[in-house]
């Protein structure tokens, strides 16, 4: 297989090295290149990689080997233990407002999963938090969007707010946030149209939105097939609104999922939940060490060093 | 345009910033490749195969080591004298299969495709074999009517190989010369809607031969590495014959068609470029191979 996972990256550069006392520089520049490797091929942006291998460098050198590991081993632990630290804590909470109702705005790219993730939220809360919740369809653009909002609203037997497509979407979100409160709706979720980073004009329409409806809680919801793009999608939505989470999508398939560190290194928001499924249950709370083990491609390994 | 000539220029300004063919300048042209999502193995195979004929050539400077890049991206990427037209049924009805991964711009593409054979006075049929997502058959639905052509449906949650049959027997009771089928989107680990989509296009092959005609597997330029096992497996699945790239609109290159290119041989046939009907033109491939570099070009600008 193409993937190789950075366990069997290291094997042979492992053995070469066995019984060292102590990590070398040298074993060091041989790893950090396997190491690499690994993460580029988990679509682990490149640059976020280079300050990455420059850390485990720095910490790995002139390390004591303990007993129970080899050098190897020790340098996976400490690439481990960088990367969950990387990933953040775990919180999958969502804001909540002093006063009802709790403002939730998804946006992303085309196809990211906004829609579904709104529902599966939307689900969520009610289930697990007892709440209350109401979507806001509000995008105007994408042919049958709003079918596919308001279908996914009657699987839930929840209220979906829609003015049709000829409406203005910054005038959709404030209505909808209007007959929220009106109806004593304790969350809103906003579904909003799909939109590329650099499509200034949608970007300022987004903006609008946001300045005008002030959500408690802004989620961007990535795609974890995303490449090397991930940071400019990251950042330029990062600036212009004010994100304060993230939703990684798609991630029952058998990606990766390096955009997730990526996305971490340039946004510094928590990644909040998972998609791990189409169907409106399959969304769950995100795990940084999970994630940190996946992008590495080594469970069994991991539990293994844990222990030592 | 500018951009016929400019992938010479790009590896020429990348030349000139250096002095040297030392481990820097690869180190550089690994990375332009790597972020622009080309295979991490096709770029280390390329660069390794540069390392070697350098030395070997007993190249010094960087604008002789130019000649051999050039040598060896097209020998990578030559896509010279190749006809990226799709394959037309000689003797009926074509049959067109769009299959893929959720979101990628399956339906968005049909949409697309539906315009340019209408446009060409064709008569198209569209098929809503996508019966599992909320909203499918209704998205489909508005770009038939946007377009202008039928669209075959049954209700949400019906057997998609069903509604392949049905749609065949009414393009043909319509005499339609092309009938574009959609499919519900899948991640290519799941076995069960893997063997769904087998079953898809098995239906059509014993309804008429010699169809699929083309089997189009849709692709998300924003995808990183994972858009290889992407293609692997639904090549496995339903013997893709080409690819259509979207999204390239964004600031994403999708590099990775070329490491399906070389490892899998499959031809890009299509390019997306926005939302609308009309944002689809074949694939070019010298001018995705400028994009691969257009950062480069634009550093330099500024640099200046
Ligand atoms: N396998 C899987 N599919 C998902 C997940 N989340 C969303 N999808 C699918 O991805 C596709 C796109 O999802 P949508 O919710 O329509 O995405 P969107 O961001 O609203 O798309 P636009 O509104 O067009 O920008 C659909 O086929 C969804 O079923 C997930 O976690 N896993
Ligand atoms: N910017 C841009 N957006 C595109 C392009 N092609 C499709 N899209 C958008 O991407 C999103 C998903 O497109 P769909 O056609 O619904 O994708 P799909 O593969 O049919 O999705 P599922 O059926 O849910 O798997 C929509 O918002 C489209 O408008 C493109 O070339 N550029
Ligand atoms: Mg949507
Ligand atoms: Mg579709």
């Amino acid at each position: 297989m193409a993937f190789e996972g950075l366990a069997e990256r290291l094997q042979a550069t492992m053995s070469k090295i066995k019984g060292k006392g102590k990590v070398s520089e040298a074993d060091v520049k041989e790893m950090a290149r396997e190491v690499r490797l690994a993460l580029l091929e988990a679509d682990v942006n490149f640059k976020v990689v280079k300050q990455f291998v420059n850390r485990i460098k720095e910490r790995a050198v002139g390390q004591e080997v303990m007993k129970s590991l080899t050098p190897g081993q020790q340098v996976i632990k400490v690439v481990n233990e960088e990367l969950t630290e990387l990933m953040g804590k775990e919180e999958s909470k969502l804001a909540v407002a002093d006063k009802a109702p709790t403002i939730i705005m998804m946006v992303g790219l085309q196809g990211s999963g906004k829609t579904t993730t709104a529902a599966k939220l939307a689900n969520h809360l009610r289930k697990e938090k007892n709440r209350n919740p109401m979507l806001v369809a509000a995008d105007v653009y994408r042919p049958a969007a709003i079918d596919q909002l308001q279908t996914l609203g009657k699987q839930l037997d929840m209220p979906v707010f829609s003015k049709g497509t000829e409406a203005n979407p910054v005038d959709i979100v404030r209505e909808g946030v209007e007959q929220a409160k009106a109806e004593n709706h304790d969350y809103v979720l906003l579904d909003t149209a799909g939109r590329l980073h650099v499509d200034e004009a949608l970007m300022d329409e987004l903006q609008q939105m946001s300045d005008k409806v002030r959500p408690h809680e802004v989620l961007l919801v990535v795609d974890a097939m995303t490449g090397q793009d991930a940071v400019n999608v990251a950042e330029q939505f990062n600036e212009q609104l004010p994100v304060s989470g993230v939703v990684l999508t798609k991630l029952d398939g058998d990606t990766r999922g390096g955009a997730a560190l990526s996305i971490r290194a340039v946004t510094d928001q928590p990644i909040k939940f998972a998609g791990m499924g189409e169907k409106i249950d399959q969304l769950e709370t995100f795990h940084p060490e999970r994630m940190a083990s996946r992008i590495l491609g080594m469970g069994d390994m991991l539990s293994l060093i844990e222990k030592a | 345009e500018k951009t016929r000539d400019s992938f010479a220029e790009k590896m020429n300004d990348l030349a000139a910033r250096y002095r040297t063919v030392d481990e820097d300048f690869f180190e550089e042209l690994e990375e332009l490749l790597i972020s622009a999502d080309v295979g991490v193995h096709t770029v280390m195979e390329l660069t390794e195969e540069l390392r070697d004929e350098v030395k070997r050539q007993n190249v010094k400077t960087p604008g002789d080591v130019l000649p051999v890049i050039s040598e060896k991206l097209t020998a990578k990427l030559d896509y010279s004298g190749e006809d990226y037209a799709l394959n037309m049924n000689g003797e009926g009805m074509t049959v067109v299969l769009f299959v893929g991964v959720n979101g990628v711009g399956k339906t968005t593409t049909i949409g697309k495709i539906a315009q340019r054979f209408k446009s060409e006075g064709k008569n198209v049929v569209l098929a809503a074999g996508d019966t599992f997502r909320a909203g499918a058959i209704e998205q489909l639905a508005a770009w038939g009517e946007d377009v202008g052509v039928n669209v075959v449906k049954q209700a949400e949650g019906s057997d998609p190989a069903a509604v392949m049959y049905d749609a065949i027997q009414s393009a043909r009771s319509k005499n339609a010369d092309v009938l574009l089928c959609d499919t519900a989107g899948r991640l290519q680990n799941k076995v069960n809607l893997m063997k769904e989509l087998e079953k898809v296009k098995r239906v059509i092959s014993r309804e008429i031969p010699s169809a699929p005609h083309e089997v189009l597997l849709v692709l998300d330029a924003t995808t990183g590495q994972n858009a290889m096992t992407q293609a692997k497996t639904f090549k496995e699945a339903t013997e893709v014959s080409g690819i259509v790239l979207t999204k390239l609109d964004g600031t994403a290159k999708g590099g990775i068609v070329l490491a399906i290119r070389n490892e899998l041989d499959i031809p890009v046939k299509f390019v997306g470029l926005g939302e609308g009907v009309d944002d689809l033109q074949p694939f070019d491939a010298e001018q995705f191979t400028y994009g691969l570099f257009r950062e480069l070009a634009e550093d330099d600008e500024s640099a200046e």
